[in-house]
């Protein structure tokens, strides 16, 4: 059924048909409106959920991840200084291998303090072993948070996901939703059979300590779960649109790629404006197409590669910087790249809410064709 | 024996925990200067050397930190430390 509704309420409405038993968060700008929602649907009892009313985000995961430990399907969403005090337990949910579902609400980071969006409090967790997706609108947003509880539960997976959308951008903002049905839904998501879970009456501790002849294989597990998470997105994808009509069978999705020989690559909802900008740039006769990125981690290092093995020039767009060094996605693309003869440039921009439009992805698109990048692009030159 | 998923472990005993392999140093006893006083067997912090006769103490490898405490101690000087890679 398609509604026209505000970007939290469909990540709420989402998170509904998951049927989440224990949701626990902390209401925090620009997220709060999801986690407002999704208490009211359970104090009308649309939602049959245990909400764990939490005094910070800490508590908030800490009590998903007793949750999931225990057996149940956990839900949680945060931003930006939220997701930094959940820092440590993110860690621990993606050690322990609990398939927690957690909505970003993308948020810079302080300080300064700012309350706008870009990308900074999602990659700054890129290292944390949870799968991250980035949805470009509020459909892919709502439809994001079924496939990531398909591919977490997967006993070959059973990792932790974030399901980012760009905060205000995206959170705020009204667009027509097609909302499945519970019927399709369940169809799609069968319940939460977990792995193992803390049971009194066979007692079993999660996430024991590892001595030095330990820790290092825990890890390669660790990181070849994700690695399998590749394989799972792509499964789990197609059959979601074999179910939805939506196909997300990739990590990556291209837009006029075919004869382009600019790429920009992007994540999130600036890719509308890429888009647009192409349209207007190929009516000029500028053969631009755009990569959007859509699942971060695991990285789809091989899949960028083959989908660039024509292209002339990268521009990479980054609304977040790993300081000393590059745009986290520029980085990745880089390494992606490396022997190829292919120019690659970053650009990062758009930090702290600044807006991105059309001119500027044109006005990037010139830059990198005159070889020149790895900046930061629209600094207000008379502040400095 | 492949890992647990999760690191996860059922209650058991501390022993089920190997730690000798943190140490650096390992104890050697020569069984020559010992006097049979036994001074390292309660020294030892994790209570890994065992009498096994008449002045035959045997430190357990699979738990010897390489603290050194019982080589410190021991009044014979009968216990030195070595390094455990040359």
């Amino acid at each position: 059924m398609k509604e026209i509704l505000e970007g939290s309420h469909a990540v709420a409405e989402a998170t509904r048909l998951c049927r989440p038993e224990v949701i626990a968060a902390y209401p925090i700008t620009p997220q709060t409106h999801i986690v407002e929602a999704l208490a009211q649907m359970v104090a009308d009892c649309r939602l049959q959920s245990e909400y764990i009313c939490v005094e910070s985000e800490f508590s908030a995961l800490s009590a998903c991840l007793g949750a999931s430990a225990a057996g149940s399907r956990t839900y949680s969403a945060t931003t930006s200084q939220g997701l930094a005090l959940m820092f440590e337990v993110c860690f621990n949910a993606a050690g322990m291998r609990l398939p927690i579902v957690m909505t970003i609400a993308n948020r810079a980071l302080s300080a300064p303090l700012s309350i706008w969006n870009d990308q900074q409090d999602s990659i700054a967790l890129r290292d944390s072993g949870w799968i991250q997706f980035y949805a470009e609108d509020n459909q892919e947003a709502l439809d994001l948070h079924i496939l990531a509880y398909r591919v977490c539960e997967d006993h070959d997976i059973l990792l932790p996901a974030f399901v980012c959308f760009d905060g205000f951008i995206l959170t705020h903002t009204y667009e027509p939703v097609d909302i499945p049905s519970e019927e399709e839904v369940d169809a799609y998501l069968p319940a939460f059979k977990p792995y193992q879970r803390l049971d009194a009456e066979d007692p079993i501790s999660f996430g024991m300590y590892a001595t030095p002849d330990y820790y290092l294989e825990f890890r390669y597990e660790n990181q070849r779960a994700m690695l399998r998470a590749k394989e799972a997105i792509r499964k789990y994808g197609t059959l979601f649109g074999e179910q939805f009509g939506r196909d997300y069978s990739g990590l990556i999705e291209g837009y006029k790629m075919d004869d382009a020989e600019v790429a920009i690559i992007a994540m999130g909802s600036i890719c509308g404006t890429v888009k647009d900008a192409i349209d207007e740039m190929r009516a000029d006769g500028k053969k631009v197409g755009l990569l959007k990125i859509r699942c971060y981690r695991p990285f789809p290092d091989d899949e960028i590669a083959a989908a660039l093995s024509h292209i002339r020039i990268v521009a990479v767009l980054d609304k977040n910087v790993s300081l000393g060094s590059k745009g986290a996605v520029a980085l990745e693309v880089k390494d992606a790249l490396y022997g190829s003869s292919i120019d690659v440039y970053g650009y990062i921009l758009g930090l702290g809410g600044r807006d991105i439009r059309k001119k500027d992805i044109k006005a990037i698109v010139d830059l990198a064709e005159k070889g020149s990048g790895d900046m930061f692009y629209g600094l207000r030159e008379e502040l400095l | 024996m492949p890992l647990n998923i999760g690191c996860t472990a059922r209650p058991g005993k501390g022993r089920d925990n190997k730690t000798g392999s943190w140490r650096v140093f390992y104890p050697i006893f020569e069984k020559e200067k010992c006097t049979g006083c036994g001074i390292c067997t309660l020294i030892c912090p994790e209570g890994c050397i065992e009498e096994k006769g008449e002045k035959d103490y045997v430190p357990d490898l699979e738990y010897c930190k390489g603290c050194g405490l019982c080589a410190e101690e021991c009044p014979g000087e009968a216990i030195t430390m070595e390094k455990e890679e040359k």
